[in-house]
């Protein structure tokens, strides 16, 4: 490349680049720094490692780092399934599939603060929708946000319902790029329509499922709005969250510098996970 | 269009300049939290409004902040920031925590004429307990509650129990509460006696429970609690109790937000809930509903609850002075009285009880004035250094013991012992 075209390619970038810094690059250091620095509101007590001391004698931070592994464990490959066969359902030649695509997709339109709102009726024990249902049936239903045992479960169950959906759009875009060319050839090899989805169908989607994998992962890390309305972590923090764990000790404890050195804990999660991802299933995944 | 939008513009930049040339106004920015429903942003407007009629010369800019949380967060943002507010209703208990990052000024430094120094004794004194630290006012009684008890007066007349005569001992409660939990013929109930709120506020409804048990939750310097004082695990045991001994209450936890429709929708007899959701109960329940005083068991209590004006340090002398004026508006008589019915929060001074407004509201609507008699009861709420942290440990001891978790005494021992690591420097 000449000078030129080396001084044009990073003015192009510029722009991007500053914003990334301003608001992305700066605001990480500056968190690790107050992270290694601060006592609760105050900055530059000198160095220490208190924050971290206290994180690994902190009961709660261990709670909600077990509740939070859980919660992706579950919520990532379910949505992720339920996505899929969500796709492939209304990727046939059904008869209203304009609808059924609208009606899976609806809950992602929705606003998260909204549907929590929604969902905490659905889920109230006296007067609850499920409750309700279970009721029909003869049974007595569940305190589905006030037994630790459900808490963190019933979130799951309106996490995974707010996703999939999302999930099925990008699906739905990579089924209608595989050329229906492959099935006939199959076809005509006499390939059955499981070996069709598993030789064909699968291995083209991989890059979407890459792509999606990647951020249901950071959904389930990112997304706590529904804590607010649903649980605020309880009972006893047995749906606690550790976005939400920072969140508290920010702005309602104002112990920044401890939120700080969560906030390090949970980036070192997420970069480890991009990580994993990036390295061994990548190599998995066939690009054309 | 575009051109009468141009010359509109033009007219206000000018009127703006010849004002601000005529009259140098004094700016006030107000931050304000809304924590139950209704269209109450509008009310607050309407008395800003008038409070500009009043003083031409004082411009208030009311800012709708959200949740009393929300509120805390903007107005301590916006000093970090270097454009703070001059005043603000915030809790009444971050009252600790304003003091130790020294944001405000107390109201006795304005206080200076006899008649402003009568105005600040006018209140309620219960109302002034969490606003008073160290001998002086930083906080004053605007949006005030307490907990009261609603109970359905159409299911205590079908359970033959006399509709004027709630419980007002714990022992009723318990008595009555096991007459008006039905169940159907497989042994589910169908309606129960008692909901008494914890998710959001446990620690409050938990005051309500310990005052009531000759227990108070900490000292008035905030920098001691008194979690794992017998008295007080007693009262824990005692709200576990209805939900696993006398199946009175749904065991594990009860929603503070949804309560309200559990109790319009006639799937409990009685509810422990804020005041403040008083004008909302009247306007939707279909039936006949008492409210009561919360029963005793060695005396009768409730904490008080709700937001208090505060003045922050950042202003200039004249802000100062204009934001001195307009709490002293907010919180007369009359506007108290406005306030109150329309809401359900107190009329935060007796004074605010013998305007005719408010005095035919009580003469036709006398549930309105349950809360300000309890008054006497009441003492504060839970409110010390580190607000925020301790309260979530007594709120996460009290879900843990109502779900079964650990036992009372285990929880709060434990809530105990780490309050006081934290408190300890505080000493």
């Amino acid at each position: 490349m000449t000078r030129n075209q080396q001084l044009y390619a990073w003015l192009l970038l510029l722009p991007a680049l500053a914003l990334l810094t301003a608001f992305t690059y700066m605001p990480t250091v500056a968190t690790i720094w107050h992270s290694f620095t601060g006592s609760g509101m105050q900055d530059n007590v000198g160095f220490n490692l208190d924050n971290y001391r206290d994180l690994i004698d902190d009961d709660v931070f261990w709670q909600v780092l077990r509740n939070n592994l859980i919660y992706a464990a579950v919520t990532v490959p379910v949505s992720i399934v339920l996505a899929l066969v969500m796709a492939l359902w209304v990727n046939s030649k059904i008869r209203g599939k304009g609808a059924l695509r609208l009606a899976y997709f609806t809950p992602t339109i929705l606003p998260m603060i909204s549907v929590a709102n929604i969902w905490l009726f659905f889920y109230t024990p006296e007067i609850g929708l499920f409750n309700t249902i279970l009721g029909w049936f003869g049974h007595k239903g569940y305190n589905w946000l006030g037994d630790p045992n459900l808490s963190l479960y019933s979130l799951m169950l309106m996490a995974i319902w707010k996703e999939a959906g999302f999930f099925m759009i990008f699906y739905l875009a990579a089924l209608q790029g595989i050329s229906p060319d492959l099935y006939q050839a199959a076809e005509l090899e006499g390939a059955g329509r499981w070996t069709r989805f598993r030789r064909i169908t699968l291995p083209l989607l991989m890059p979407t499922t890459l792509f999606v994998l990647i951020n249901a992962f950071l959904n389930a890390f990112k997304l706590v709005d529904h804590l607010f309305i649903l649980t605020k972590g309880g009972p006893n923090n047995a749906s606690n969250l550790l976005l939400y764990y920072i969140y508290e000790n920010a702005f309602s404890f104002f112990d920044t510098a401890y939120a700080s050195a969560l906030t390090v804990a949970l980036l070192l999660i997420l970069v480890v996970i991009a990580l994993i991802q990036f390295g061994v299933i990548e190599r998995r995944v066939h690009y054309r | 269009m575009f051109k009468i939008g141009k010359k509109r513009l033009l007219a206000a930049a000018l009127a703006t300049l010849v004002s601000g040339i005529a009259q140098a106004k004094t700016d006030l920015t107000m931050y304000y939290p809304i924590a139950v429903g209704g269209p109450l942003t509008k009310v607050v407007d309407g008395m800003v409004s008038d409070f500009e009629k009043q003083n031409p010369d004082i411009h208030v800019n009311a800012i709708y902040a959200g949740n009393y949380n929300d509120a805390r967060v903007k107005a301590l943002a916006a000093l970090k920031s270097g454009q703070p507010a001059q005043l603000a209703v915030m809790f009444s208990i971050d009252v600790h925590e304003l003091m130790d990052l020294h944001a405000i000024i107390p109201f006795d430094e304005m206080a200076k004429t006899p008649e402003d120094k009568a105005w600040l004794h006018s209140f309620y004194p219960a109302l002034m307990k969490n606003g008073e630290v160290n001998g002086k006012t930083w906080g004053v009684p605007f949006q005030r509650s307490t907990i009261v008890m609603y109970y359905n007066k159409d299911m205590f007349r079908a359970a033959g129990l006399d509709p004027n005569h709630p419980p007002a001992t714990w022992k009723e409660l318990v008595s009555m509460g096991e007459k008006l939990t039905h169940k159907d013929a497989n042994g589910d109930v169908t309606q129960w006696g008692l909901m008494i709120p914890s998710t959001g506020y446990p620690y409050w409804m938990f005051g309500a429970l310990t005052k009531e048990n000759g227990q108070v939750l900490m000292n008035q310097a905030g920098t001691k609690t008194y979690f794992d004082k017998p008295a007080v695990v007693e009262a824990l045991s005692f709200w576990k109790s209805l939900g696993t001994q006398y199946h009175i209450m749904p065991k594990g936890t009860i929603d503070w937000g949804t309560l309200r429709q559990n109790f319009l929708d006639q799937k409990t007899a009685m509810m422990w809930h804020s005041t403040g959701n008083l004008t909302a109960v009247k306007n939707n329940a279909k039936f006949d509903f008492g409210v009561a005083m919360l029963p005793a068991n060695k005396e009768p209590g409730s904490p008080t609850g709700g937001g208090n004006f505060y003045l922050f340090k950042h202003s200039t002398p004249e802000q100062r002075e204009a934001a001195f004026k307009l709490v002293k508006f907010m919180t007369s008589p009359e506007e108290a009285a406005k306030w109150s019915i329309a809401t359900g929060y107190m009329g935060v001074s007796p004074a605010a009880y013998k305007t005719p407004a408010l005095e035919s509201y009580v003469k036709t609507f006398p549930q309105a004035a349950v809360a300000r008699d309890q008054l006497k009861y009441a003492t504060a709420e839970l409110s010390t250094h580190q607000s925020g942290r301790v309260r979530k440990l007594l709120d996460d001891a009290i879900q843990a013991a109502l779900t079964g978790e650990e036992s009372p005494k285990a929880a709060l021992s434990s809530a105990q012992k780490q309050a006081t690591r934290i408190l300890r420097r505080y000493h």
